[in-house]
Parts: structure tokens; C-alpha cells; sequence
């Protein structure tokens, strides 16, 4: 599984670090925060799905504690993963080779960004597929779908809560990509998993991307070129 | 592989399952209390050893702490019981001379870990109603018993 930005450096740190006997942040003897090591040493990281699994199952038992209702408990897990976007957004884009470190100016664009790097950095491979919404009501919906998405892997919803969708995470993770590039969006999770194409992928879940009004709009102005 | 039973810490019943046709079916009860007697045999054949073990402090040379019923044969079919470090037991019915038994334990102890314990709507203790371990190990054991 591809490297998560979940930092393991923290622990290193704190065990280098001395008790000193003044409250506050403790730094470690060399004088080496976090923000010393080098970006790209994480690079090809990567983290045991086991450990992600649990960790992630506890994510979702403590937010079902404190909520009353499936859309809250989705939208608890939307909120955990929106940092977490906005913070890899500006990390890939570093990573990037030099001559095609681009800055995505178009929906087009970013949304390739999201199927083909991000999803590539967290899965180790790139999204199932991207649409755009054929409704003529809403134009600005764009749909990007994962037959099998990895955070769902162990996890078996019991049937009084079949809407819930788990991935919901993964949806903050890339409503904070969005936001984070200028482009706010709600993102969500829709299980498809019944179906007749869903029968293969019984897991299959579909990400919603809803742009607002105004960057519909900015698009609108923008060159077709 | 005939059947398979899960017995938690307590004693009580969190998962039976029958893979073969034909077996004699039982009601739930009866299952019930097919556990639990299990689970107080398993604990009295712990007791029981006509030997005292000499009191050693090394604990390379110490010998393992004895365990309860480990295997049962009849003709008709063999009973397996794995007890894992938590106190949770496995019961695999096979027929007689299915070989590899220890590695079928293996795997669907492996498969318990995977979608039971990472699910985070599993209670612990409770019984198992986990759609993607029904899954994988009917998927599993059909296979198995089809070959």
C-alpha cells in the first residue's frame, strides 16, 4: 500500500527528546524538528494495511459514538479526511518532476490530478473511472469511481446501516484536494455495489464531486483552448 | 470440512456454520449448549495431567502449560478444537481423514482476524454477523471440500 501521510516521525522525535523540566513543546537534543527532514524522504514509504485497518476501524467507532445518524457519522468521516487533503495536495505537487509541476487551472485538469497522482499516492493505483453528470439539471456534478476501495476492504456493514459508506473519508480527502486547488466542492460517497455491473465489484462506490456555483461559473469565462 | 463452531471467552456461542449436505441439523439451542459443555470439558482436561511438572525458573526448559482437548475422533468424522492466546476457540468438524487440518485452522483463523476483528461494527464477544467473513470463508471451505 502507498505511503500515508499519517507522520511516524513524531514517535522518532519524542523518544530522541530529553524531559526538560519547563512546560511547553519539548524539542529533541539535535535540535531537529519535523519540519528539518527533507520532503521527499517519505516518498516511498510505505504502511502495513493492517495497521491502517485498525486504525481506521477505531476512526469509525468513535465517530459512531458521538452521532445519532448515518448522514453525521459520514459527515464526521468527511471532516477527518479534509486536512488531510489540503496538506497532500501541496505535498504532491512538490513532488512532482520539475518540468510538469503544474498548478491545475481547470476542473479537467484537477480532477485528472485526483484520479491519476492522488489516487496513485494512497492506493498505489489510478481510479476506475471519471464521468461527468449527464442530468441537465446539474451540470457541474462530476462522479469518479473505485471498484474497490481499499478503506472499505474489511469492513462488513451490518444491514440496519446499509447506506453508510466508509469511504466517506476518502470523499474529505478529496473535498480537501479540491478546496485546497481553489475549486470548492462537496464531495461524497455513494455505494453501488448492486447492480448489474455491480455484481462483479460488489464494493463499487462512486464519488460524487460537487462544484459550486461560482467555479462553474470562472469556468465558464475561461479560453476554451 | 463439515462444520465450524466459534466459542468466545465465556463460553457461549458466537458462530456455527454447516458447509456439507446431509449433516444431522440441530436447533439453535441445542447448539447452545453444545458450546458451552464444550467449553467446560475444554477446561476441565486443562486440570487434568497425572504428573506434576518439576518447578523450573528457566522458561526455555519450562514445559508449555497443558492445554485442554485438543483433537477427537470418531469414525464418522474428527473434531479439532484450536484455542488461540484470547481464550476464543475454533471447532472444525472434518471428516476422518482430511489431511491439512492445521493449515485450514490457520486460514480461517487468519480470515477471523481480517474481517472480523477490523470491522469496527464487530462488538467483541458478541455473535459474528459480518458479511465479508461469511464471504470469503464460505468462498474458502466450498472450495476446499468441492476438490
Amino acid at each position: 500500500m502507498a505511503s500515508q501521510p499519517i507522520k511516524p516521525s513524531l514517535a522518532g522525535n519524542a523518544s530522541q527528546s530529553q524531559r526538560t523540566s519547563q512546560l511547553g513543546l519539548r524539542y529533541p537534543s539535535n535540535g531537529k524538528t519535523i519540519y528539518h527532514r527533507p520532503l521527499n524522504r517519505s516518498r516511498t514509504q510505505e504502511l502495513s494495511q493492517a495497521s491502517f485497518a485498525y486504525l481506521f476501524g477505531e476512526m469509525v467507532s468513535y465517530a459512531q459514538k458521538r452521532v445519532t445518524g448515518i448522514q453525521d457519522l459520514e459527515k464526521r468521516l468527511n471532516v477527518q479526511g479534509h486536512p488531510i487533503g489540503l496538506k497532500l495536495f501541496d505535498l504532491l505537487l512538490y513532488r512532482e518532476p520539475p518540468r510538469t509541476q503544474t498548478r491545475p487551472l481547470n476542473i479537467i485538469a484537477l480532477l485528472q490530478f485526483i484520479t491519476t497522482i492522488l489516487w496513485r499516492h494512497l492506493f498505489s493505483r489510478p481510479a476506475d473511472a471519471l464521468e461527468k453528470s449527464s442530468n441537465p439539471d446539474t451540470p457541474d456534478e462530476y462522479m469518479i469511481s473505485d471498484n474497490d476501495p481499499l478503506v472499505n476492504q474489511y469492513i462488513s456493514v451490518p444491514k440496519e446501516m446499509n447506506q453508510l459508506n466508509c469511504a466517506a473519508f476518502v470523499a474529505g480527502i478529496v473535498e480537501g484536494v479540491c478546496d485546497g486547488a481553489g475549486f470548492p466542492a462537496r464531495v461524497t460517497a455513494h455505494s453501488v455495489g448492486k447492480g448489474e455491473e455491480g455484481e462483479l465489484w460488489p464494493g463499487k462506490t462512486v464519488f460524487l464531486v460537487k462544484f459550486q456555483q461560482e467555479v462553474v461559473e470562472r469556468e465558464a469565462y475561461l479560453p476554451k483552448n | 470440512v463439515y462444520a465450524l463452531i466459534i466459542i468466545n471467552k465465556a463460553g457461549g456461542l458466537i458462530y456455527q456454520r454447516d458447509f456439507a449436505d446431509g449433516l444431522n441439523k440441530l436447533n439453535i439451542n441445542d447448539y447452545l449448549v453444545l458450546a458451552g459443555t464444550f467449553h467446560g470439558v475444554h477446561a476441565i482436561t486443562t486440570r487434568l495431567h497425572p504428573l506434576h511438572p518439576p518447578p523450573s525458573l528457566d522458561p526455555s526448559t519450562r514445559p508449555d502449560p497443558p492445554s485442554g482437548i485438543e483433537v477427537l475422533e470418531t469414525e464418522n468424522f474428527r473434531l479439532q478444537c484450536f484455542s488461540t492466546l484470547t481464550g476464543t476457540k475454533f471447532l472444525l468438524f472434518t471428516e476422518p481423514q482430511q489431511p491439512n487440518v492445521d493449515k485450514i485452522m490457520g486460514k480461517i483463523y487468519e480470515l477471523y482476524g481480517d474481517y472480523v476483528m477490523k470491522n469496527p461494527f464487530y462488538q467483541l464477544e458478541m455473535p459474528v454477523r459480518c458479511e465479508g467473513w461469511e464471504r470469503r470463508l464460505v468462498g474458502y471451505l466450498r472450495v476446499l471440500n468441492s476438490r
